[in-house]
């Protein structure tokens, strides 16, 4: 699968004004390529931190839908998130997991899902029992589809090639925050 | 009798509206941590790691819900990257408390250094910081910094000293 197509597949399905929080590098310049939304946020730093905000923000707003999108090696750094929102049974939450096996915004060194860890089978272990890797592209789309209609916590693995993003992110974080709050009707 | 530090604390969160309160546990905390969890105005739960708060914090804060992440030093350290790439330039209002370890008796050489990281990492990054030391001034230095957190969004750091709060001391 690719990252800018499987993004654009899952935003054409949103249609409750979603919160969708792009972790950092590649994940959200894909989302930023398929046309800015007012309830996108885009990360830029604060490596592996997707899913704690796209809990902090389902946590605040428990009847709108929230998708976190990270990279193999952005939840590497932050499993024990994953383990939290399990805990928490958090359930207008889903987790999007975009693997390539490799930090590829860095010169695609190999990450430990490359060298056999499953992303999976490790949200499975921390309780996240609705975890599923998507086979193909039409699969992804029924699994956002089931997320966005059944309680969840959700993850959806995604195993997906080396492209590189269409676009690059405007790099502007009170612009980002300030659109992503009017987005959310914080402000 | 005066109300101890926790009671204050929590009045003082409740009176503004900080109803998230996000931690990785510390003996020192222990009161605090209690009383939110016993009390069903707050939403109160432990984290992995003090940087998943910190993100789940901020996450709250967008999507219009006030927190705090209650933390101890050594915590405090592992938190600069997320402070100066989330909370600072996307002008966050992080509430942060910190029970002070490594001073006034310490007894772990690894707290004491980590310790002296965190008032210069706090002053580099130009976050606001208050050692909370007199019971008398908890309610004026918590009121007025969260306030002016909000108002002007930008960071907050509550540090408990062993004076206010007692410390953990050297079990012989």
């Amino acid at each position: 699968m690719n990252r800018f197509d499987i993004t654009k597949r899952m935003v054409a399905l949103l249609r409750h004004d979603e919160a969708v929080i792009g972790g950092i590098g590649y994940t959200n310049f894909d989302l930023w390529a398929v046309g800015h939304r007012a309830q996108n946020f885009y990360m830029l730093g604060s490596m592996g931190l997707a899913v704690p905000i796209g809990m902090g923000v389902a946590l605040a707003q428990p009847r709108r839908k929230v998708i976190a999108l990270e990279g193999d090696g952005s939840i590497l750094m932050q499993l024990g998130s994953l383990a939290t929102v399990a805990a928490r049974g958090q359930k207008n939450l889903a987790i999007v997991i975009m693997d390539n096996g490799a930090y590829q915004i860095t010169g695609g060194q190999k990450t430990l899902t490359e060298e056999g860890a499953d992303i999976v089978a490790i949200a499975r272990g921390c309780g996240l029992n609705q975890s599923v890797w998507a086979a193909d592209e039409s699969a992804f789309e029924e699994l956002i589809a089931l997320s966005l209609k059944e309680d969840g916590p959700w993850l959806i693995g995604c195993r997906i090639d080396s492209e590189k993003p269409k676009d690059t992110t405007e790099r502007d974080p009170p612009i980002i925050k300030d659109r992503f709050m009017r987005g959310l009707g914080v402000k | 009798m005066d109300e101890p530090w926790f009671e204050v604390v929590a009045g003082v969160l409740k009176q503004h509206k900080v109803d998230l309160v996000t931690y990785v546990p510390d003996n020192v905390l222990r009161p605090l941590i209690d009383l939110v969890h016993a009390d069903p105005y707050f939403t109160a739960f432990a984290v992995a790691r003090e940087e998943e708060g910190l993100g789940i914090n901020a996450g709250a804060w967008l999507g219009g819900r006030r927190g705090i992440l209650l933390m101890q030093t050594s915590g405090f350290a592992t938190l600069p990257n997320a402070l100066a790439s989330l909370s600072v330039p996307f002008q966050i209002p992080s509430l942060l408390m910190v029970s002070e370890r490594g001073t006034m008796g310490e007894f772990n050489i690894g707290q004491q250094l980590v310790a002296r990281t965190m008032r210069p990492v706090l002053d580099t990054l130009l976050i606001e910081n208050h050692t909370l030391t007199h019971l008398e001034d908890v309610a004026f230095i918590m009121e007025r910094s969260i306030t002016q957190a909000f108002a002007t969004q930008a960071p907050c750091c509550f540090i408990l000293s062993p004076l206010l709060t007692g410390g953990k001391v050297f079990a012989a």
